[in-house]
């Protein structure tokens, strides 16, 4: 399974995709929008772990256009602004919606179960 | 009771220069003028009024009173002077109808003076004086038969005018009487005097007028010596107490004091051909007593007026301020509210905001934490660099967390007044902090040109701070992604300091510019905004002894300039702000 983690922050996204290639899944990273498009230009992912908020273009600007190059592709948001209307324009998609900071069990189930998101604590 | 509670002038220990914009107005003063300006335009026409009549009434009973001693004084003389002619009219008509030879005879000159008592009356005695003086016949109750009259001064007035009335005086009988002479000439040889004695007592009568009002009448010689009795100038023939008025031919009046010094009013009149002054004298209380009294009444409803319009002017005057003033003190108070709960909704905003920006770096620590238990978990453990370099991101990541919460207490703790130095370039930094994260989500483009350009100041930090923030936040409010936001800072002027914030956003219409500093004034009621957020910061900037500006141009962008001065003084702190 090869999956495309986007974050701003290069520290998160390096090192979440080192444990999750301990997990027995290839996941690559980039830390902008336009990267991340490059990247999927290249590979076929079959699921994107997008930060919503983030410089230039947002999470959900980036998932409608990588929904255009790769219909199939699955998404799975991350973010560290709990707010309401995030989380609704996240559901409305039918896509998981995650709060940071992420507990890895969380994420892999979001990855693994994609049909029921899990339930974060303290949500 | 409320109604008294209200009447107690609570803003009158109130000091109102205590800080500026605090109350809208001095209420001492207010109050003042109200009281002053009702009370002068309540009192000023009832007091002129009051003395314009007391004036003239005064002079309508004091011309009243003039004239009615003028008119008694007037009848009087006419009495007398007809009294007197009357009675040298009888004489005259005996001496043209007798011969000197019949007045001889004293029997005969008895019984004319029988006829005279009987006709006139006020007769004593008559005689009939020959050339020399000599009193050649008499009749009358005394044995005056061959007196000599010549030295006596009626004598010479009668021989040399014709007819002559003496001053009252003792003579032979060693009491008060007149004398009446009339002068006649003998055909062909010399002439006789007739000479009769008049009655004092019906004198007197005629001149003791019947007087209201403790008024006195009597008869003077125009030497001043009473003629008649007085009731309270002397008796018969004694000097009166006062001066002889100057000779007139009419009645006159006038006013003098008498001997106590209380004032009268004196009217007299020469009583012609004879030595009299007839005098009247009334005292002016009784004259004016009428008029006093109805004064003293009025004096006593016009104190009464006074007082009761006095009373009723500060009792509403103090009503009225002092609801003014609660209803100023509980806008202050419903001012200062707001503005604590405007800057409580600030810092709950930045918390918001904050909690957001330690998420991230939280995460970071989460999955460098994870990622080392992996590292021992699925593999062999990491190289020792490995590992460093793990703890090392985790300790980087603890320290950016720490700036952002050290950033939100710096701002809670500046919650109260307190004046100290400031560095314009540290507070535009930490303000910007807050927002710099979300200047770069939206790409917006923040400039500052602040530091270096003004020396420190002193002014409360806290307040500059939320100043800051709140104008900073509409800019960002009202600029789209990828806009422009520019801070500057220069010197105004020796004394003040200018900071500008400069948006390229949607711009204020003209229409509203002149509102938005008001308390309540909004554009976007249905979305949350409650329109207190700039006539707070306006407040905020007046309370810091500056002045607030706003330029700007519908679709172009809006500027705003806060102007502050070096030297803030909490205390009368708003009178060295030439922009106030």
């Amino acid at each position: 399974m090869r999956i495309l983690l986007v974050d701003d922050e290069q520290d998160l996204v390096s090192a979440l995709a080192e444990r999750l290639s301990f997990r027995g899944i290839e996941a690559h990273w980039a830390t902008s929008a336009q990267q991340a498009l490059e990247m999927a230009g290249e590979t076929d992912y079959e699921m994107a772990v997008l930060d919503v908020k983030m410089p230039r273009m947002s999470g959900i600007e980036l998932r409608e256009r990588l929904s255009e190059m790769h219909p199939d592709m699955r998404f799975v948001f991350v973010t560290g602004h709990g707010s309401e209307e995030d989380y609704r324009a996240g559901m409305h998609h039918g896509d998981c919606y995650l709060i940071k900071p992420v507990r890895l069990e969380d994420l892999l189930e979001a990855i693994n179960k994609p049909s029921q998101c899990p339930t974060q604590k303290g949500m | 009771m409320s109604i008294f509670k209200n009447l107690y002038p609570r803003f009158l220990d109130r000091d109102f220069d205590g800080g500026p914009f605090e109350s809208l107005f001095n209420y001492r003063r207010v109050w003042f003028l109200a009281v002053s300006m009702v009370a002068m335009t309540a009192l000023g026409p009832l007091l002129i009024m009051a003395l314009i009549d007391h004036n003239i009434t005064r002079e309508a009973v004091d011309s009243e009173a003039r004239l009615r001693t003028s008119r008694v004084v007037s009848n009087a003389r006419r009495s007398l002077s007809f009294y007197l002619a009357e009675r040298l009219s009888a004489l005259q008509l005996i001496v043209d109808q007798r011969e000197y030879e019949d007045l001889i005879d004293e029997d005969a000159l008895a019984r004319l003076l029988e006829g005279l008592k009987d006709s006139f009356g006020g007769f004593v005695d008559l005689g009939l004086i020959d050339q020399a003086g000599v009193q050649v016949s008499y009749a009358g109750p005394y044995a005056l038969r061959g007196r000599t009259y010549v030295g006596q001064e009626w004598f010479r007035r009668a021989v040399s005018g014709g007819v002559a009335v003496s001053k009252v005086f003792m003579g032979y009988r060693n009491a008060p009487h007149l004398v009446t002479a009339v002068r006649h000439d003998k055909p062909g040889r010399g002439f006789f005097v007739l000479r009769a004695t008049l009655d004092t007592a019906s004198f007197n009568e005629l001149a003791r007028l019947d007087l209201a009002s403790a008024g006195d009448s009597f008869v003077i010689n125009q030497d001043g010596v009473l003629q008649t009795p007085s009731l309270s100038h002397g008796g018969v023939m004694e000097k009166m107490d006062m001066a002889v008025p100057p000779f007139s031919e009419h009645t006159e009046v006038f006013e003098a004091r008498d001997a106590d010094g209380s004032p009268m009013v004196v009217g007299y009149a020469y009583i012609a051909n004879s030595p009299f002054v007839l005098m009247v004298t009334k005292s002016k209380r009784e004259l004016l007593k009428s008029w006093t009294k109805s004064r003293e009444e009025l004096l006593w409803f016009l104190v009464a007026s006074v007082f009761m319009i006095v009373m009723v002017i500060l009792s509403v005057s103090t009503y009225l301020v002092n609801r003014i003033y609660n209803a100023d003190m509980n806008r202050v108070a419903a001012l200062r509210q707001t503005e604590h709960i405007s800057r409580m909704a600030t810092i709950g905003r930045l918390a918001a905001g904050v909690a957001h920006e330690v998420n991230n770096p939280l995460a970071v620590i989460g999955e460098k934490a994870g990622l080392l238990k992996d590292l021992f978990t699925y593999g062999q453990g990491g190289s020792p660099e490995r590992v460093l370099g793990l703890v090392d991101d985790v300790l980087r990541s603890v320290e950016r967390c720490g700036t952002i919460t050290k950033r939100l207490l710096g701002f809670a703790r500046h919650l109260d007044l307190k004046v100290e130095t400031v560095d314009l370039c540290q507070v535009a930094g930490e303000v910007l902090d807050f927002l710099h994260k979300e200047a770069e989500y939206r790409s917006i483009d923040v400039k500052v040109d602040v530091c270096g350009n003004v020396p420190q100041f002193r002014t409360d930090r806290g307040k500059l701070q939320q100043i800051l923030l709140n104008i900073v936040n509409n800019a960002m409010a009202a600029m789209s992604d990828g806009g422009h936001l520019e801070v500057s800072a220069k010197l105004a002027d020796e004394e003040h300091v200018a900071v500008t914030v400069t948006d390229d956003g949607s711009g204020i219409p003209e229409k509203h510019l002149k509102r938005i500093f008001e308390p309540f004034f909004t554009t976007k009621s249905g979305s949350g905004g409650t329109g207190l957020g700039l006539s707070i910061t306006y407040g905020l900037v007046q309370k810091l002894g500056g002045d607030m500006r706003v330029v700007s141009k519908e679709g172009e962008g809006t500027s705003f300039t806060i102007v502050l001065p070096l030297q803030y003084e909490p205390l009368g702190g708003g009178n060295a702000c030439e922009y106030c």
